[in-house]
Protein backbone atom coordinates (compact mmCIF):
# COMPACT_ATOMS: atom_id res chain seq x y z
CA UNK A 1 0.00 0.00 0.00
CA UNK A 2 2.93 2.25 0.74
CA UNK A 3 4.38 1.91 -2.73
CA UNK A 4 0.98 2.16 -4.69
CA UNK A 5 1.18 5.47 -2.56
CA UNK A 6 4.52 6.30 -3.49
CA UNK A 7 3.67 5.63 -6.94
CA UNK A 8 0.81 7.84 -7.39
CA UNK A 9 2.88 10.62 -5.79
CA UNK A 10 5.66 10.19 -8.45
CA UNK A 11 3.07 10.67 -11.20
CA UNK A 12 3.14 14.56 -11.41
CA UNK A 13 6.97 14.21 -11.88
CA UNK A 14 6.73 11.34 -13.81
CA UNK A 15 4.09 13.05 -16.42
CA UNK A 16 6.55 16.07 -16.53
CA UNK A 17 9.64 13.69 -17.82
CA UNK A 18 7.37 12.00 -20.29
CA UNK A 19 6.15 14.90 -21.60
CA UNK A 20 9.60 16.44 -21.45
CA UNK A 21 11.16 13.78 -23.01
CA UNK A 22 8.59 13.81 -26.18
CA UNK A 23 8.84 17.36 -26.31
CA UNK A 24 12.95 17.11 -26.13
CA UNK A 25 13.46 17.27 -30.47
CA UNK A 26 11.82 20.32 -30.87
CA UNK A 27 13.52 21.86 -27.46
CA UNK A 28 17.02 20.38 -29.05
CA UNK A 29 16.16 22.02 -32.23
CA UNK A 30 15.10 25.73 -31.30
CA UNK A 31 16.09 27.83 -28.97
CA UNK A 32 14.12 28.34 -25.95
CA UNK A 33 13.82 32.18 -26.43
CA UNK A 34 12.32 31.58 -30.11
CA UNK A 35 9.41 28.87 -29.00
CA UNK A 36 8.17 31.12 -26.38
CA UNK A 37 8.48 34.13 -28.32
CA UNK A 38 8.04 34.19 -31.64
CA UNK A 39 5.03 35.16 -33.16
CA UNK A 40 5.08 32.52 -36.38
CA UNK A 41 3.27 29.21 -35.89
CA UNK A 42 3.76 27.41 -39.36
CA UNK A 43 3.92 23.92 -38.68
CA UNK A 44 4.74 22.50 -41.91
CA UNK A 45 7.36 25.37 -42.40
CA UNK A 46 8.87 24.23 -39.24
CA UNK A 47 7.76 26.91 -37.60
CA UNK A 48 6.98 27.09 -33.89
CA UNK A 49 6.32 30.14 -32.21
CA UNK A 50 3.92 29.55 -29.09
CA UNK A 51 3.51 33.37 -28.37
CA UNK A 52 0.41 34.11 -29.76
CA UNK A 53 -1.05 30.70 -27.84
CA UNK A 54 0.77 31.91 -24.71
CA UNK A 55 -0.84 35.36 -24.83
CA UNK A 56 -4.53 33.73 -25.89
CA UNK A 57 -4.29 31.84 -22.56
CA UNK A 58 -3.08 34.39 -20.64
CA UNK A 59 -5.75 36.85 -21.98
CA UNK A 60 -8.97 34.57 -21.20
CA UNK A 61 -7.70 33.48 -18.09
CA UNK A 62 -7.03 37.40 -16.59
CA UNK A 63 -10.79 38.12 -18.26
CA UNK A 64 -12.10 35.03 -16.60
CA UNK A 65 -10.44 35.78 -12.83
CA UNK A 66 -11.54 39.62 -13.55
CA UNK A 67 -15.64 38.63 -13.99
CA UNK A 68 -15.44 35.25 -11.40
CA UNK A 69 -13.38 36.92 -8.45
CA UNK A 70 -15.77 39.82 -7.20
CA UNK A 71 -18.52 37.83 -7.35
CA UNK A 72 -17.08 34.86 -6.24
CA UNK A 73 -15.36 36.08 -2.51
CA UNK A 74 -18.32 38.25 -1.97
CA UNK A 75 -21.22 34.85 -2.05
CA UNK A 76 -18.50 33.40 -0.19
CA UNK A 77 -18.72 35.72 2.23
CA UNK A 78 -22.64 35.96 2.34
CA UNK A 79 -22.56 32.24 2.67
CA UNK A 80 -20.18 32.16 5.43
CA UNK A 81 -20.90 35.04 7.74
CA UNK A 82 -24.44 35.72 6.74
CA UNK A 83 -26.57 33.60 5.28
CA UNK A 84 -29.27 31.62 7.11
CA UNK A 85 -28.64 28.03 7.82
CA UNK A 86 -31.40 26.80 6.27
CA UNK A 87 -30.32 29.46 3.16
CA UNK A 88 -26.98 27.83 2.99
CA UNK A 89 -27.60 24.27 3.31
CA UNK A 90 -29.92 24.67 0.28
CA UNK A 91 -26.97 27.35 -2.36
CA UNK A 92 -24.18 25.25 -1.29
CA UNK A 93 -25.38 22.03 -2.74
CA UNK A 94 -26.49 23.92 -5.85
CA UNK A 95 -23.34 25.46 -6.27
CA UNK A 96 -21.49 22.21 -5.93
CA UNK A 97 -23.85 21.00 -8.86
CA UNK A 98 -22.56 24.08 -11.33
CA UNK A 99 -19.28 22.35 -10.29
CA UNK A 100 -20.35 19.37 -11.54
CA UNK A 101 -21.49 20.12 -14.64
CA UNK A 102 -19.00 18.70 -17.61
CA UNK A 103 -17.51 21.60 -19.31
CA UNK A 104 -18.63 20.83 -23.02
CA UNK A 105 -22.16 21.42 -21.23
CA UNK A 106 -20.81 24.95 -20.38
CA UNK A 107 -19.56 24.89 -24.10
CA UNK A 108 -22.55 24.59 -25.64
CA UNK A 109 -24.34 26.81 -23.19
CA UNK A 110 -21.76 29.57 -24.25
CA UNK A 111 -22.19 29.06 -28.20
CA UNK A 112 -26.01 29.30 -27.61
CA UNK A 113 -26.15 32.00 -24.90
CA UNK A 114 -22.75 33.76 -23.89
CA UNK A 115 -21.52 34.46 -28.12
CA UNK A 116 -24.47 35.44 -29.13
CA UNK A 117 -25.23 37.93 -26.08
CA UNK A 118 -21.65 39.21 -26.70
CA UNK A 119 -22.05 39.67 -30.50
CA UNK A 120 -25.39 41.65 -30.56
CA UNK A 121 -25.37 43.73 -27.05
CA UNK A 122 -22.22 43.96 -25.17
CA UNK A 123 -19.35 44.32 -28.29
CA UNK A 124 -21.70 47.22 -29.88
CA UNK A 125 -22.34 48.98 -26.58
CA UNK A 126 -18.78 48.72 -25.58
CA UNK A 127 -17.24 49.46 -28.68
CA UNK A 128 -19.37 52.89 -29.41
CA UNK A 129 -18.58 53.76 -26.02
CA UNK A 130 -15.01 53.12 -25.24
CA UNK A 131 -13.91 51.92 -28.59
CA UNK A 132 -11.24 54.59 -28.64
CA UNK A 133 -9.83 52.49 -25.89
CA UNK A 134 -7.53 49.86 -27.76
CA UNK A 135 -9.06 47.35 -25.25
CA UNK A 136 -12.67 47.62 -25.80
CA UNK A 137 -12.55 48.05 -29.85
CA UNK A 138 -14.33 45.61 -31.93
CA UNK A 139 -14.14 44.45 -35.00
CA UNK A 140 -14.80 40.94 -34.47
CA UNK A 141 -18.60 40.64 -36.41
CA UNK A 142 -18.99 37.43 -34.55
CA UNK A 143 -19.40 37.05 -30.83
CA UNK A 144 -16.58 34.40 -30.31
CA UNK A 145 -13.50 35.81 -28.50
CA UNK A 146 -11.64 36.62 -25.59
CA UNK A 147 -14.67 38.08 -23.90
CA UNK A 148 -16.83 34.88 -24.42
CA UNK A 149 -14.55 32.18 -23.30
CA UNK A 150 -13.44 34.97 -20.35
CA UNK A 151 -17.23 34.80 -19.61
CA UNK A 152 -17.95 31.28 -20.24
CA UNK A 153 -14.53 30.45 -17.87
CA UNK A 154 -16.09 32.72 -15.13
CA UNK A 155 -19.19 30.79 -14.16
CA UNK A 156 -16.87 27.68 -14.13
CA UNK A 157 -14.52 28.97 -11.73
CA UNK A 158 -17.35 30.49 -9.45
CA UNK A 159 -17.62 26.96 -7.52
CA UNK A 160 -14.08 26.65 -7.29
CA UNK A 161 -13.78 29.71 -5.09
CA UNK A 162 -16.23 30.01 -3.40
CA UNK A 163 -15.92 26.22 -2.26
CA UNK A 164 -12.46 27.14 -0.90
CA UNK A 165 -12.82 30.55 0.40
CA UNK A 166 -16.11 30.06 2.31
CA UNK A 167 -14.12 26.87 3.93
CA UNK A 168 -11.39 29.03 4.97
CA UNK A 169 -13.55 32.02 6.04
CA UNK A 170 -15.46 29.86 8.04
CA UNK A 171 -12.47 28.75 9.44
CA UNK A 172 -11.70 32.41 11.42
CA UNK A 173 -12.20 31.66 14.92
CA UNK A 174 -15.44 32.62 16.47
CA UNK A 175 -13.96 34.57 19.14
CA UNK A 176 -12.35 37.00 16.89
CA UNK A 177 -15.60 38.25 15.35
CA UNK A 178 -16.87 38.48 18.66
CA UNK A 179 -14.66 40.75 20.53
CA UNK A 180 -14.72 43.13 17.33
CA UNK A 181 -18.65 43.04 17.61
CA UNK A 182 -18.45 43.88 21.05
CA UNK A 183 -16.17 46.64 20.38
CA UNK A 184 -19.64 48.44 18.66
CA UNK A 185 -18.27 47.57 15.00
CA UNK A 186 -21.03 46.14 12.28
CA UNK A 187 -20.64 42.95 10.60
CA UNK A 188 -19.14 44.06 7.80
CA UNK A 189 -16.98 45.96 9.27
CA UNK A 190 -16.04 43.21 11.39
CA UNK A 191 -15.44 41.21 8.28
CA UNK A 192 -13.28 44.15 6.62
CA UNK A 193 -10.93 44.42 9.58
CA UNK A 194 -11.12 41.13 11.35
CA UNK A 195 -12.18 38.08 9.84
CA UNK A 196 -10.88 38.96 5.65
CA UNK A 197 -7.48 40.16 7.43
CA UNK A 198 -7.28 36.97 9.10
CA UNK A 199 -8.84 35.05 5.94
CA UNK A 200 -6.73 36.28 3.54
CA UNK A 201 -3.69 34.08 2.61
CA UNK A 202 -6.51 31.34 2.28
CA UNK A 203 -8.83 33.59 0.44
CA UNK A 204 -5.54 34.41 -2.02
CA UNK A 205 -4.88 30.60 -1.85
CA UNK A 206 -8.41 29.78 -3.47
CA UNK A 207 -7.95 32.26 -6.04
CA UNK A 208 -4.75 31.14 -7.24
CA UNK A 209 -6.53 27.70 -6.90
CA UNK A 210 -9.02 29.16 -9.38
CA UNK A 211 -6.68 30.70 -11.83
CA UNK A 212 -4.94 27.54 -12.32
CA UNK A 213 -8.22 25.48 -13.23
CA UNK A 214 -8.70 28.33 -15.77
CA UNK A 215 -5.09 28.15 -17.43
CA UNK A 216 -6.00 24.04 -18.21
CA UNK A 217 -9.72 24.41 -19.00
CA UNK A 218 -10.25 23.02 -22.52
CA UNK A 219 -13.10 22.07 -23.98
CA UNK A 220 -15.55 24.75 -22.69
CA UNK A 221 -13.40 27.55 -24.28
CA UNK A 222 -12.41 26.14 -27.35
CA UNK A 223 -15.51 26.37 -28.27
CA UNK A 224 -16.03 29.70 -27.92
CA UNK A 225 -13.06 31.66 -28.03
CA UNK A 226 -12.80 31.48 -31.92
CA UNK A 227 -9.02 30.19 -32.26
CA UNK A 228 -7.32 32.34 -34.43
CA UNK A 229 -3.31 32.13 -33.94
CA UNK A 230 -2.89 35.87 -33.64
CA UNK A 231 -2.07 37.70 -30.38
CA UNK A 232 -5.16 39.31 -29.11
CA UNK A 233 -5.52 43.12 -28.77
CA UNK A 234 -8.80 43.80 -27.25
CA UNK A 235 -11.43 41.31 -25.39
CA UNK A 236 -13.76 40.86 -28.46
CA UNK A 237 -10.56 39.20 -30.60
CA UNK A 238 -10.57 35.79 -30.69
CA UNK A 239 -7.76 34.28 -29.47
CA UNK A 240 -6.01 30.50 -29.22
CA UNK A 241 -5.08 29.72 -26.09
CA UNK A 242 -2.46 26.50 -25.82
CA UNK A 243 -5.09 23.95 -24.64
CA UNK A 244 -7.67 24.58 -27.46
CA UNK A 245 -4.34 24.30 -29.96
CA UNK A 246 -3.46 20.91 -28.29
CA UNK A 247 -6.83 18.95 -28.40
CA UNK A 248 -7.88 20.65 -31.68
CA UNK A 249 -4.36 19.24 -33.75
CA UNK A 250 -3.98 15.93 -32.04
CA UNK A 251 -4.98 14.08 -35.19
CA UNK A 252 -2.39 15.43 -37.19
CA UNK A 253 0.21 16.06 -35.06
CA UNK A 254 2.16 12.65 -35.87
CA UNK A 255 2.06 13.23 -39.59
CA UNK A 256 4.00 16.38 -39.55
CA UNK A 257 7.98 16.19 -38.48
CA UNK A 258 8.47 17.88 -34.82
CA UNK A 259 4.54 19.11 -34.57
CA UNK A 260 4.08 16.40 -32.19
CA UNK A 261 6.78 17.40 -30.31
CA UNK A 262 5.80 20.93 -30.37
CA UNK A 263 2.05 19.88 -29.08
CA UNK A 264 3.44 17.85 -25.89
CA UNK A 265 5.95 20.84 -25.54
CA UNK A 266 2.94 22.96 -24.92
CA UNK A 267 1.55 20.40 -22.76
CA UNK A 268 4.49 20.54 -20.68
CA UNK A 269 4.36 24.50 -20.52
CA UNK A 270 0.76 23.91 -19.43
CA UNK A 271 1.38 21.42 -16.61
CA UNK A 272 4.47 23.31 -15.28
CA UNK A 273 2.37 26.75 -15.08
CA UNK A 274 -0.51 24.91 -13.10
CA UNK A 275 1.53 22.59 -10.88
CA UNK A 276 3.32 25.79 -9.95
CA UNK A 277 0.08 27.66 -9.08
CA UNK A 278 -1.82 24.86 -7.37
CA UNK A 279 1.19 23.54 -5.13
CA UNK A 280 1.90 27.15 -3.93
CA UNK A 281 -2.50 27.50 -3.46
CA UNK A 282 -2.40 23.92 -1.33
CA UNK A 283 1.08 25.03 0.26
CA UNK A 284 -0.90 28.27 1.83
CA UNK A 285 -4.26 26.24 2.47
CA UNK A 286 -2.66 23.62 4.03
CA UNK A 287 -0.91 25.45 6.76
CA UNK A 288 -3.81 28.16 7.06
CA UNK A 289 -6.29 25.36 7.66
CA UNK A 290 -3.91 23.82 10.69
CA UNK A 291 -3.46 27.09 12.06
CA UNK A 292 -6.95 28.27 12.00
CA UNK B 1 -21.57 66.08 19.69
CA UNK B 2 -24.98 63.97 19.63
CA UNK B 3 -25.64 64.40 15.80
CA UNK B 4 -22.11 63.53 15.25
CA UNK B 5 -22.14 60.09 16.38
CA UNK B 6 -25.32 59.94 15.00
CA UNK B 7 -23.92 60.95 11.38
CA UNK B 8 -20.98 58.37 11.68
CA UNK B 9 -23.37 55.36 12.76
CA UNK B 10 -25.37 56.09 9.77
CA UNK B 11 -22.00 55.77 7.81
CA UNK B 12 -21.98 52.26 9.61
CA UNK B 13 -25.25 51.19 8.36
CA UNK B 14 -25.44 52.49 4.97
CA UNK B 15 -22.21 50.45 4.40
CA UNK B 16 -23.36 47.19 5.87
CA UNK B 17 -26.54 47.44 3.68
CA UNK B 18 -24.68 48.14 0.73
CA UNK B 19 -21.93 45.51 1.06
CA UNK B 20 -24.72 43.43 1.99
CA UNK B 21 -27.20 44.22 -1.51
CA UNK B 22 -24.03 43.26 -3.12
CA UNK B 23 -23.24 39.83 -1.76
CA UNK B 24 -26.91 38.78 -1.97
CA UNK B 25 -26.72 39.83 -6.08
CA UNK B 26 -23.55 38.12 -5.94
CA UNK B 27 -24.91 34.96 -4.57
CA UNK B 28 -28.43 35.58 -6.76
CA UNK B 29 -25.91 35.88 -10.00
CA UNK B 30 -24.12 32.82 -9.07
CA UNK B 31 -27.32 30.78 -8.76
CA UNK B 32 -28.69 32.06 -11.31
CA UNK B 33 -26.03 31.34 -13.85
CA UNK B 34 -26.38 27.68 -12.98
CA UNK B 35 -30.93 28.13 -13.87
CA UNK B 36 -29.55 30.04 -16.88
CA UNK B 37 -27.08 26.82 -18.17
CA UNK B 38 -29.39 24.24 -17.43
CA UNK B 39 -32.54 25.70 -18.47
CA UNK B 40 -30.83 26.80 -21.96
CA UNK B 41 -30.04 23.20 -22.44
CA UNK B 42 -33.34 21.81 -21.45
CA UNK B 43 -35.18 24.66 -23.89
CA UNK B 44 -32.90 23.61 -26.83
CA UNK B 45 -32.07 20.18 -26.04
CA UNK B 46 -35.92 19.03 -25.36
CA UNK B 47 -37.27 19.63 -29.01
CA UNK B 48 -34.45 17.47 -30.60
CA UNK B 49 -34.27 14.59 -28.11
CA UNK B 50 -36.38 11.26 -29.05
CA UNK B 51 -36.15 7.82 -28.73
CA UNK B 52 -34.51 7.25 -31.77
CA UNK B 53 -31.16 9.76 -30.81
CA UNK B 54 -31.00 7.14 -27.46
CA UNK B 55 -31.57 4.00 -28.85
CA UNK B 56 -29.92 3.91 -32.14
CA UNK B 57 -25.84 4.17 -33.24
CA UNK B 58 -25.23 6.67 -36.36
CA UNK B 59 -27.05 5.03 -39.35
CA UNK B 60 -25.23 6.81 -43.04
CA UNK B 61 -25.74 9.90 -43.67
CA UNK B 62 -26.38 10.58 -40.02
CA UNK B 63 -24.17 13.85 -39.84
CA UNK B 64 -25.32 15.14 -42.66
CA UNK B 65 -29.10 15.48 -40.56
CA UNK B 66 -30.25 11.78 -41.78
CA UNK B 67 -31.85 8.86 -39.33
CA UNK B 68 -29.72 7.35 -36.28
CA UNK B 69 -28.84 8.13 -32.63
CA UNK B 70 -26.02 8.92 -30.60
CA UNK B 71 -26.34 5.35 -28.68
CA UNK B 72 -22.75 4.32 -30.03
CA UNK B 73 -21.90 7.63 -27.23
CA UNK B 74 -24.35 6.82 -24.53
CA UNK B 75 -22.24 3.26 -24.57
CA UNK B 76 -19.30 4.20 -25.28
CA UNK B 77 -19.26 6.95 -22.12
CA UNK B 78 -20.89 4.46 -19.56
CA UNK B 79 -17.97 2.24 -20.71
CA UNK B 80 -15.12 4.70 -20.29
CA UNK B 81 -16.75 5.83 -17.09
CA UNK B 82 -17.56 2.56 -15.47
CA UNK B 83 -13.77 0.88 -16.76
CA UNK B 84 -11.54 4.41 -15.36
CA UNK B 85 -13.97 4.17 -11.87
CA UNK B 86 -13.62 0.46 -11.26
CA UNK B 87 -9.84 0.94 -12.63
CA UNK B 88 -9.22 3.88 -10.09
CA UNK B 89 -11.23 2.44 -7.31
CA UNK B 90 -8.85 -0.36 -6.80
CA UNK B 91 -6.31 1.47 -6.91
CA UNK B 92 -7.29 4.40 -4.50
CA UNK B 93 -8.75 1.90 -1.75
CA UNK B 94 -5.31 0.98 -0.63
CA UNK B 95 -4.32 4.21 -0.57
CA UNK B 96 -6.57 5.70 1.28
CA UNK B 97 -6.46 3.24 3.85
CA UNK B 98 -2.58 3.15 4.01
CA UNK B 99 -3.10 7.16 4.35
CA UNK B 100 -5.32 6.82 7.40
CA UNK B 101 -4.38 3.91 8.79
CA UNK B 102 -0.68 3.53 8.56
CA UNK B 103 0.75 7.06 7.58
CA UNK B 104 -1.87 8.59 9.47
CA UNK B 105 -0.55 12.62 10.08
CA UNK B 106 3.29 11.62 9.43
CA UNK B 107 5.17 14.05 7.28
CA UNK B 108 4.73 11.21 4.04
CA UNK B 109 1.18 11.56 4.52
CA UNK B 110 1.17 14.98 4.43
CA UNK B 111 3.25 14.96 1.62
CA UNK B 112 0.94 12.24 -0.63
CA UNK B 113 -1.74 14.74 0.29
CA UNK B 114 0.05 17.40 -0.96
CA UNK B 115 0.73 15.54 -4.35
CA UNK B 116 -2.80 14.36 -4.98
CA UNK B 117 -3.84 17.68 -4.46
CA UNK B 118 -1.59 19.15 -7.25
CA UNK B 119 -2.45 15.91 -9.21
CA UNK B 120 -6.67 16.43 -8.67
CA UNK B 121 -5.42 19.94 -10.46
CA UNK B 122 -3.44 18.46 -13.46
CA UNK B 123 -5.42 20.26 -16.51
CA UNK B 124 -7.16 16.92 -18.24
CA UNK B 125 -6.06 17.26 -21.54
CA UNK B 126 -2.16 17.12 -19.88
CA UNK B 127 -3.69 13.83 -19.17
CA UNK B 128 -5.27 12.93 -22.72
CA UNK B 129 -1.25 13.87 -23.79
CA UNK B 130 0.21 11.51 -21.11
CA UNK B 131 -2.23 8.61 -21.86
CA UNK B 132 -1.10 8.75 -25.55
CA UNK B 133 2.57 8.99 -24.98
CA UNK B 134 1.75 5.91 -22.87
CA UNK B 135 -0.06 4.49 -25.86
CA UNK B 136 2.62 5.10 -28.46
CA UNK B 137 5.07 3.60 -26.23
CA UNK B 138 2.97 0.56 -25.69
CA UNK B 139 2.26 0.46 -29.83
CA UNK B 140 -1.59 1.11 -29.03
CA UNK B 141 -4.15 2.37 -31.10
CA UNK B 142 -6.49 5.07 -29.86
CA UNK B 143 -9.13 2.75 -27.80
CA UNK B 144 -11.70 1.85 -24.90
CA UNK B 145 -8.43 0.44 -23.03
CA UNK B 146 -6.49 3.47 -23.41
CA UNK B 147 -9.63 6.18 -22.98
CA UNK B 148 -10.10 4.36 -19.34
CA UNK B 149 -6.44 4.46 -18.50
CA UNK B 150 -6.58 8.06 -19.35
CA UNK B 151 -10.01 8.71 -17.45
CA UNK B 152 -8.78 6.45 -14.70
CA UNK B 153 -5.66 8.87 -13.66
CA UNK B 154 -7.69 11.81 -14.24
CA UNK B 155 -10.56 10.24 -11.27
CA UNK B 156 -8.21 8.98 -8.90
CA UNK B 157 -6.83 12.02 -6.90
CA UNK B 158 -10.79 12.50 -6.60
CA UNK B 159 -11.22 9.08 -5.39
CA UNK B 160 -8.39 8.85 -3.04
CA UNK B 161 -9.19 12.27 -1.19
CA UNK B 162 -12.49 11.81 -1.18
CA UNK B 163 -12.19 8.37 0.76
CA UNK B 164 -9.63 10.16 2.69
CA UNK B 165 -11.94 12.32 4.22
CA UNK B 166 -14.87 10.06 4.71
CA UNK B 167 -12.59 7.62 6.73
CA UNK B 168 -11.37 10.63 8.54
CA UNK B 169 -14.66 11.33 10.01
CA UNK B 170 -14.87 8.08 11.54
CA UNK B 171 -14.84 8.55 15.52
CA UNK B 172 -11.14 6.84 16.80
CA UNK B 173 -13.23 5.50 19.45
CA UNK B 174 -14.29 2.80 17.06
CA UNK B 175 -11.16 1.97 15.94
CA UNK B 176 -9.62 1.25 19.23
CA UNK B 177 -12.50 -0.59 20.19
CA UNK B 178 -11.50 -2.69 17.30
CA UNK B 179 -7.86 -3.03 18.17
CA UNK B 180 -9.00 -3.95 21.69
CA UNK B 181 -10.91 -7.23 20.71
CA UNK B 182 -7.43 -8.02 18.86
CA UNK B 183 -8.42 -7.04 15.68
CA UNK B 184 -5.52 -5.72 13.39
CA UNK B 185 -4.75 -2.66 11.32
CA UNK B 186 -5.93 -3.86 7.98
CA UNK B 187 -9.07 -5.72 9.65
CA UNK B 188 -9.95 -2.79 11.68
CA UNK B 189 -9.85 -0.68 8.37
CA UNK B 190 -11.70 -3.42 5.96
CA UNK B 191 -14.09 -4.87 8.39
CA UNK B 192 -14.93 -1.84 10.47
CA UNK B 193 -13.92 1.52 9.16
CA UNK B 194 -14.97 0.88 5.15
CA UNK B 195 -18.25 -0.65 5.71
CA UNK B 196 -18.90 2.30 8.19
CA UNK B 197 -17.71 4.99 5.29
CA UNK B 198 -19.91 3.37 2.80
CA UNK B 199 -22.10 6.27 2.09
CA UNK B 200 -18.77 8.71 2.14
CA UNK B 201 -17.16 6.20 -0.36
CA UNK B 202 -19.90 6.32 -2.52
CA UNK B 203 -19.96 9.56 -3.03
CA UNK B 204 -16.79 10.08 -3.97
CA UNK B 205 -17.09 6.68 -6.21
CA UNK B 206 -20.20 8.83 -8.01
CA UNK B 207 -18.06 11.98 -8.02
CA UNK B 208 -15.21 10.51 -9.97
CA UNK B 209 -18.06 8.66 -12.07
CA UNK B 210 -19.25 12.26 -13.02
CA UNK B 211 -15.77 13.80 -13.60
CA UNK B 212 -15.20 10.84 -15.62
CA UNK B 213 -18.17 10.81 -17.96
CA UNK B 214 -18.10 14.53 -18.48
CA UNK B 215 -14.28 14.98 -19.58
CA UNK B 216 -13.90 15.59 -22.85
CA UNK B 217 -10.23 16.75 -23.37
CA UNK B 218 -8.89 13.03 -22.07
CA UNK B 219 -10.67 10.58 -24.66
CA UNK B 220 -10.21 12.70 -27.26
CA UNK B 221 -6.66 11.78 -27.60
CA UNK B 222 -6.99 8.43 -26.21
CA UNK B 223 -10.30 6.88 -27.20
CA UNK B 224 -10.72 7.92 -30.25
CA UNK B 225 -14.33 7.92 -31.81
CA UNK B 226 -16.91 5.41 -33.84
CA UNK B 227 -20.13 5.24 -35.23
CA UNK B 228 -20.22 1.82 -33.98
CA UNK B 229 -20.47 0.24 -30.64
CA UNK B 230 -17.35 -0.95 -28.58
CA UNK B 231 -16.97 -4.58 -28.60
CA UNK B 232 -13.53 -5.13 -27.19
CA UNK B 233 -11.15 -3.01 -24.81
CA UNK B 234 -8.98 -2.94 -28.22
CA UNK B 235 -11.50 -1.01 -30.55
CA UNK B 236 -11.99 2.67 -30.25
CA UNK B 237 -14.84 4.52 -28.26
CA UNK B 238 -17.54 7.19 -28.63
CA UNK B 239 -18.03 9.24 -25.61
CA UNK B 240 -20.90 12.19 -25.24
CA UNK B 241 -18.78 14.50 -24.73
CA UNK B 242 -17.44 14.43 -28.32
CA UNK B 243 -20.60 13.18 -29.84
CA UNK B 244 -21.89 17.04 -28.56
CA UNK B 245 -18.46 18.53 -29.90
CA UNK B 246 -18.22 16.95 -32.91
CA UNK B 247 -22.48 17.63 -34.12
CA UNK B 248 -21.67 21.20 -32.94
CA UNK B 249 -18.63 21.22 -35.28
CA UNK B 250 -20.64 20.52 -38.06
CA UNK B 251 -22.40 23.27 -40.16
CA UNK B 252 -25.88 21.33 -40.60
CA UNK B 253 -28.28 22.96 -38.20
CA UNK B 254 -30.61 19.49 -38.06
CA UNK B 255 -27.09 17.84 -36.58
CA UNK B 256 -26.03 21.28 -34.39
CA UNK B 257 -29.88 20.76 -32.40
CA UNK B 258 -28.58 16.87 -32.27
CA UNK B 259 -26.09 18.50 -30.20
CA UNK B 260 -28.12 20.05 -27.94
CA UNK B 261 -29.84 16.93 -27.18
CA UNK B 262 -26.81 15.17 -26.69
CA UNK B 263 -25.69 17.73 -24.00
CA UNK B 264 -29.12 17.60 -22.65
CA UNK B 265 -28.27 13.34 -22.27
CA UNK B 266 -24.91 14.15 -21.04
CA UNK B 267 -26.60 16.75 -18.35
CA UNK B 268 -29.34 14.27 -17.37
CA UNK B 269 -26.85 11.65 -16.52
CA UNK B 270 -24.54 13.62 -14.43
CA UNK B 271 -27.16 15.28 -12.36
CA UNK B 272 -28.93 12.24 -11.61
CA UNK B 273 -25.96 10.17 -10.41
CA UNK B 274 -25.42 13.49 -8.22
CA UNK B 275 -28.94 13.43 -6.94
CA UNK B 276 -28.65 9.46 -6.90
CA UNK B 277 -25.46 9.91 -3.89
CA UNK B 278 -27.37 12.65 -2.26
CA UNK B 279 -30.34 10.03 -1.86
CA UNK B 280 -28.18 7.05 -1.13
CA UNK B 281 -25.52 8.76 1.09
CA UNK B 282 -28.85 8.69 3.79
CA UNK B 283 -29.64 5.01 2.97
CA UNK B 284 -26.42 3.35 3.05
CA UNK B 285 -26.49 4.45 6.64
CA UNK B 286 -27.54 1.02 7.99
CA UNK B 287 -24.41 0.19 9.31
CA UNK B 288 -23.29 3.03 10.39
CA UNK B 289 -22.90 3.45 14.09
CA UNK B 290 -23.60 6.61 15.79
Amino acid sequence: MGLLTLAVMLLVPLIAVALFLRAWPILAAKPLGELLLSTTWHPLKGEFGFFPFIMGTLWVTAVAMLIAVPPSLLSAIYLAEYAPVRLRAVAKPLIDLLAGIPSVVYGVWGVLTVVPFVERHVAPSLNRRLGVLGLFRSDNPTGYGVLAGGLVLAVMLFPIIIAVAEEVIRAVPQGLREASLALGATRWQTIRNVVLRRAWPGVMAAMVLGLSRAFGETMAVLMVVGNVARVPRSIFDAAYPLTALIANNYGEMMSIPLYDAALLGGALILLLIVMAFSTASRLVLVRFVRSG
Amino acid sequence: MKRRKAKVFSRKRLEEGFFKVLMIGSAAAVLGSLVLILGTVVWRGLPALNLAMVTQTPKGGYYLGKEGGILNAIVGSLYLAGGATALALIASLPIAIYLQFYAARSRFAELARLALDVLWGVPSIVYGAFGFIIMLWLGMRASLLGGIIALALLELPILVRGMDEAIAMVPSALKEASYALGATRLETAVKVVVRQTAPGLLTAVLLAFGRGIGDAAAVLFTAGYTDHLPDSLSSPAASLPLAVFFQLGTPFPAVQERAYASALVLTFIVLGLSLISRRLGGRLTKHVIR
